[in-house]
């Protein structure tokens, strides 16, 4: 029979755990950008993660679009690219080749880019619950369209049926700084993504906001929604 | 001197392993205490771990690309200079990677380490993506491939266009004029966007209907598109004829029969498409005209039997292909069947698992169908048909006199491109298909 004051001790320690002190004022600054071009906004997480980790801002969430791009992971199969240059000129589709891991993939007008830039420390260093707070989130902004997506298992994103609404593809720095993060398809032109196979999986398709609605709202509109469901699952303060 | 040890760091609760993508760090140099030492990926996640300690990389353990359990030391650091040490004893095999990869590492330059090669554009590295053949013959003939005009898949250089390169350097040499080079098989390049994405479907048109009140109008999704023009291409294309034969089960009920406990104890179910794969597999070298296909002026006999079988997706239909069939046996094929299925079913087939089919099977019987008259898929000469295995009343030769026989039969169906295969061709591979069956081989 273990000491009662003891359990009640080791109760205290790991519900402080669970519910760190700091959750609840945190705060986040959302901001949507508009259209920027994808080596910009690289360049521009890559500032602001520096800026995270020496602690001179607070956690940021960057809202934007991109021009039509095809990034290519470090694992990227250049076969899973099926258009050629001369149609990728055609089409105005950049090439572009990320630090991520990852296969290939698709980014452009229509569908709405979140690049959270968040210090993890200290109560939050686990990238799998990062990452289903990020379905979380997509899951939520889904379901305020009147849209059911739902997680699968083994699949990262948000999914409606057997097609991806959003993807998700997350970085984190040694100091535990996010970068990356998900893109949800609201009003994506989903033939692009027929030019690439996506992450390698053959067989799957995907979907958006206004395939599944027949409307199509505004980015900026769907970005104050996302920020909103981000705040909620991640315990900010409201007013952050 | 110390050693200090580097393990796979634990990035979530229910994150098991991960996989090294980068070393930041090449063994020999410094590192400071929280200095990115090496990148890591798990499940969609790219992580950097940090140097545990100040000091000096003294050992990788585990190679980019492989992946082990948290916890796995991946490297050693040492934290005071000086000679890097031999790994303890006790570490010998953990070391086996390091020392394996030390070997496999080409010479310089071509550092382990990343930062040291040369930036490569996404646009190079698409072109630099040739196959093994194509980067022998440019080594052979000392061939830059970026400086060679690529026809290919992403503009990627082939085989032709290297040997067209190779042909026109050394007409180039001689002082005689070139021929015009012959145009590039692939599809002229069209003018405008909208023109773009009809070449890009394979210029299929399909005709629009009047839509009523009332009715659902979806947008179909990249699967139906392309399963839509393929068929539409392949009907158009292939002069399509069909052949019946009636096939008996027994003897294949027989032999499941009597080798079934020993498959459940190799957990391999044997389905009646196993045998039929199997039985079609070992035919199709006895008829390469079945093995084959019309291209351009010319007729194709494929080297290689690559089975295709179609999997309901329901919404849907994939067709994963059983490579080398003819180099499988019973148990094999069946082994390789279910394992494409349930993949295909999971929606975790690779690109390439669906490609290269010489030969398709499909089987409507599963479903109760009697018979099915199935479209020859591109780039093949044939598919077979298989309808329902179902008992059925038949006149059977017994002590001398006809009998009514209770017997296990099926319908087969062989759709043939005409072009190729003729009909008494195909009537000879569906009588040796249906004796090959009926007297199917125990030791198949």
């Amino acid at each position: 029979m273990p000491d009662p004051l003891m359990r009640a001790d080791a109760e205290t320690r790991s519900r402080s755990l669970r519910e760190p002190a700091i959750a609840g004022s945190r705060t986040l600054a959302a901001c949507w950008l508009g259209r920027i071009a994808y080596p910009d906004a690289l360049r521009r997480q890559e500032d602001l993660v520096r800026q995270r980790g020496g602690a001179r801002i607070g956690d940021q969430l960057l809202l934007l679009e991109h021009p039509h791009v095809i990034t290519l992971g470090s694992a990227a199969r250049t076969e899973h690219v099926l258009l050629e240059r001369s149609e990728r000129e055609l089409l105005g589709v950049e090439l572009f080749d990320t630090g991520r891991g990852g296969d290939v993939t698709y980014h452009g007008p229509g569908q709405l880019v979140g690049y959270p830039i968040l210090d993890l420390k200290p109560d939050r260093c686990d990238l799998h619950a990062y990452i289903r707070g990020l379905e979380e989130v997509l899951i939520r902004t889904a379901a305020t369209f009147a849209i059911r997506a739902e997680r699968r298992a083994g699949f990262t994103g948000a999914w409606v049926g057997n097609d991806k609404l959003a993807a998700i593809g997350v970085r984190v720095s040694s100091g535990w700084i996010t970068s990356h993060g998900f893109a949800l398809n609201v009003s994506t032109d989903l033939r692009y993504f027929e030019t690439i196979v996506p992450c390698g999986i053959a067989g799957r398709g995907v979907t958006s906001i206004a395939r599944l609605t027949g409307a199509a709202p505004a980015l900026a509109a769907v970005a104050d929604v996302v920020a909103r469901h981000f705040r909620d699952v991640f315990a900010y303060h409201s007013h952050g | 001197m110390a050693r200090i040890e580097v393990p796979m760091p634990q990035m979530g609760e229910s994150i098991a392993e991960g996989t090294v993508s980068k070393w930041l760090k090449a063994v020999g140099d410094d590192v400071a205490r929280d200095e990115p030492l090496l990148e890591i990926s798990t499940d969609k996640v790219d992580a950097e771990i940090p140097a545990p300690s100040a000091g000096t990389l003294a050992q990788i353990v585990v190679a980019e690309g492989q992946t082990v359990e948290v916890g796995t030391v991946v490297a050693w650091i040492e934290t005071e200079k000086g000679a890097v040490a031999q790994p303890p004893a006790s570490d010998a095999a953990v070391a086996a990677p390091a020392a394996v990869r030390a070997e496999a590492s080409p010479p310089p330059p071509a550092p382990a380490a990343a930062g040291a090669a040369a930036p490569v554009t996404a646009e190079e590295r698409l072109r630099q993506k040739s196959t093994p053949l194509v980067r022998r013959i440019a080594a052979e003939h000392e061939v830059d491939i970026g400086a060679v005009a690529g026809t290919g898949h992403a503009g990627r250089v082939t085989k032709q266009d290297i040997l067209s390169f190779l042909e026109r350097r050394e007409q180039a040499v001689e002082p005689v004029p070139a021929p015009p080079r012959p145009a590039p098989a692939a599809a002229p390049v069209p003018v405008g966007i909208d023109d773009f994405w009809a070449t890009f479907y394979g210029q299929v048109r399909h005709p629009e209907f009047a839509v009523r009140a009332g009715d659902r109008v979806e947008p179909m999704d990249r699967i139906r598109r392309l399963t839509a023009d393929h068929m539409v291409r392949a009907k158009r294309v292939a002069p399509h004829v069909h052949s019946f034969i009636e096939v008996d089960f027994t003897r294949v009920d027989r032999v499941r029969a009597a080798s079934r406990a020993r498959w459940d104890q190799q957990g391999v179910k044997v389905s009646y498409t196993a045998f039929v794969a199997w039985a079609v597999a070992r035919l199709l070298r006895e008829f390469p005209m079945v093995n084959a296909t019309v291209s351009g002026e010319s007729l194709v006999f494929r080297a290689d039997v690559n089975v295709g079988i179609a999997v309901d997706l329901n919404p849907g239909l994939i067709v994963p292909v059983v490579r080398n069939a003819d180099e499988l046996n019973l148990l094999g094929i069946a082994r390789r069947i279910g394992d494409l299925a349930q993949r295909a079913r999971d929606r975790k087939l690779k690109p390439e698992e669906i490609q290269g089919a010489t030969f398709s099977i499909t089987n409507p019987g599963v479903l109760g169908t009697l018979v099915g008259m199935p479209i020859i898929p591109e780039g093949t000469a044939a598919i077979l048909g298989t309808g329902a295995i179902e008992k059925r009343t038949v006149v059977v030769e017994a002590d001398g006199g006809d009998a009514i026989a209770i017997r296990k039969r099926s319908f087969f169906s062989l759709g043939y491109d005409h072009r190729i295969v003729d009909g008494a061709d195909a009537a000879r591979f569906l009588a040796r298909l249906k004796e090959l069956i009926e007297r199917f081989p125990e030791d198949a």
